[in-house]
């Protein structure tokens, strides 16, 4: 089965929707218009400078090139959970906790997933590892960005509680056990109700392309059991780790509440 | 107990509670009073030396000494839903009748609770990780007059059973001289005895 590729001027048909829609919005003073405008702008540069750069890279496949682009996607993922998050650590610990979180778990995951499960040869050929990576980076940086905020905005509001809790000799695990939890639950909630929710409300977008692509749809359904199941376990282990380290950070070395060390941008 | 301990706006603080008595500090509002109970439980960072007869605050861990040293803050939280998961073991059961509580109150949510009723419940609850020393921050500022007098002889027969040392900050001229084994006034950045109410 052939592909049937799209034509430039035909994408501008829907782009003209979208104008139609703002011209809407903008005659009902929705003020929605002017964000709407930028980000359909936005996502038609970003996406066309990312095919260029994928075409380029298919054709030279070097080991360096697609490290590099893992680099720079992780990067632009760490500033997105900094800047998500309402009350966030002083300083580079923001940043470097959430990105580190979300180097270990999704890298790890993702070189698992290609080299033990899927197994191409070489196991980083671009095809398969960008799309991989794109997808487990993008939902654990959903992960680690709520549960961070989750965490930072709790110990904000529950402050008095820790302190007491503190006053009565329990240790700074015990005394925010309970915000933990919750940190946990919110930032693992959105992959859990998307394998809930997968196939029955909603056709997950990576199977659907396959299926518009030409695969077989029992194939595409193998990949996208893979894919939310790598997600969900990328984005748990990222979201406990930018908990623990978060929340050790907001404590001392005598297990004292720290909260001058977030910030409120 | 403290020695040239400096926080916030005070410095170099020198206090000695000797065990099973206690010592009452008053001052006006913002002086410095809450700070200097939460530098003495190490919950606030400070300058000086705390010590708890010969263990110093640093030589153990910030949870042991706080279980050790246990402060009542002057509003108490409380975290469970139910008065009874915030008392471990048996301090649920021995909950004394000087607090005048019937025995159902562990099994009460807590937003039943009355200001006052949970301020008593936080001196049990405080009581019962038996801390060698207690610092009580207006420890009866939502009681009536006459339970603030029940309270006050409840905790001091316990303060001298127990022989805890007590740091007791208050502003109720009466109760100080009620139950003061000594009394400091924040000055300034400084302490200075009161001896009109030994």
């Amino acid at each position: 089965m052939e592909v049937i590729d799209l034509a430039w001027w035909k994408l501008g048909l829907a782009a003209l929707l979208v104008l139609a829609l703002a011209a809407t919005g903008y005659l009902a003073r929705l003020g929605v218009t002017r964000s709407l405008l930028i980000a359909a702008l936005r996502t038609v540069i970003q996406l066309a400078l990312i095919g260029l750069v994928l075409e380029a890279l298919f054709a030279s496949s070097e080991f360096y090139w697609i490290a590099l682009l893992a680099l720079v996607m992780l990067m632009v993922a760490g500033r997105e959970v900094v800047a998500r998050q309402g009350r966030r650590l002083r300083g580079w610990w923001a940043f470097s906790i959430g990105t580190s979180a979300m180097f270990v778990s999704s890298f790890t995951v993702t070189v698992l997933a290609l080299t033990v499960v899927i197994g191409p040869e070489p196991w980083y050929a671009p095809q398969y590892a960008i799309p991989l990576l794109g997808m487990m980076l993008g939902n654990t940086m959903t992960g680690v960005s709520l549960a961070l905020d989750r965490l930072n905005e709790s110990v904000w509001r529950q402050r008095a509680v820790i302190e007491n809790r503190l006053m009565l000799g329990q240790t700074w695990q015990q005394a925010m056990e309970d915000i933990r939890r919750e940190a946990m639950r919110s930032g693992m909630m959105p992959s859990i109700n998307a394998m809930a929710a997968a196939g029955i409300v909603s056709l997950p977008g990576m199977m659907t392309g396959q299926i518009l692509a030409g695969s077989p749809p029992a194939v595409a359904v193998k990949y996208q059991i893979l894919v939310m199941l790598i997600i969900t376990v990328g984005t748990g282990f990222g979201a406990l780790m930018a908990v623990s380290w978060g929340g050790r950070k907001l404590f001392d070395d005598r297990e004292r509440l720290r909260l001058d060390r977030l910030v409120k941008p | 107990m403290l020695e040239s301990l400096s926080v916030g706006t005070l410095n170099n603080l020198s206090l000695t509670v000797p065990s099973g008595q206690v010592l009452c500090i008053s001052g006006p509002s913002g002086s410095g009073k809450s700070r200097l109970l939460r530098a003495v439980a190490d919950l606030e960072p400070h300058g000086g030396r705390v010590s708890l007869g010969d263990t110093a605050q640093f030589d153990v861990a910030a949870h042991t000494w706080r279980s050790r040293v246990v402060m009542v803050p002057a509003d108490s939280q409380w975290w469970f839903d139910d008065v009874g998961g915030h008392f471990s073991g048996d301090s649920a059961s021995r909950l004394p009748s000087a607090l005048g509580f019937p025995p159902g109150v562990m099994g009460w949510s807590v937003s039943r609770l009355s200001s006052g009723e949970r301020q008593r419940l936080a001196l049990w609850r405080a009581l019962a990780v038996q801390p060698e020393a207690l610092l009580l921050d207006e420890p009866t500022a939502n009681l009536d007059n006459d339970s603030t007098e029940v309270i006050e002889t409840w905790l001091l027969d316990e303060i001298r059973r127990r022989q805890i040392a007590v740091l007791w900050v208050a502003h109720d001229p009466a109760q100080i001289h009620r139950v003061a084994d000594a009394h400091y006034r924040i000055l300034g950045t400084r302490l200075e005895r009161d001896h009109g109410s030994d």
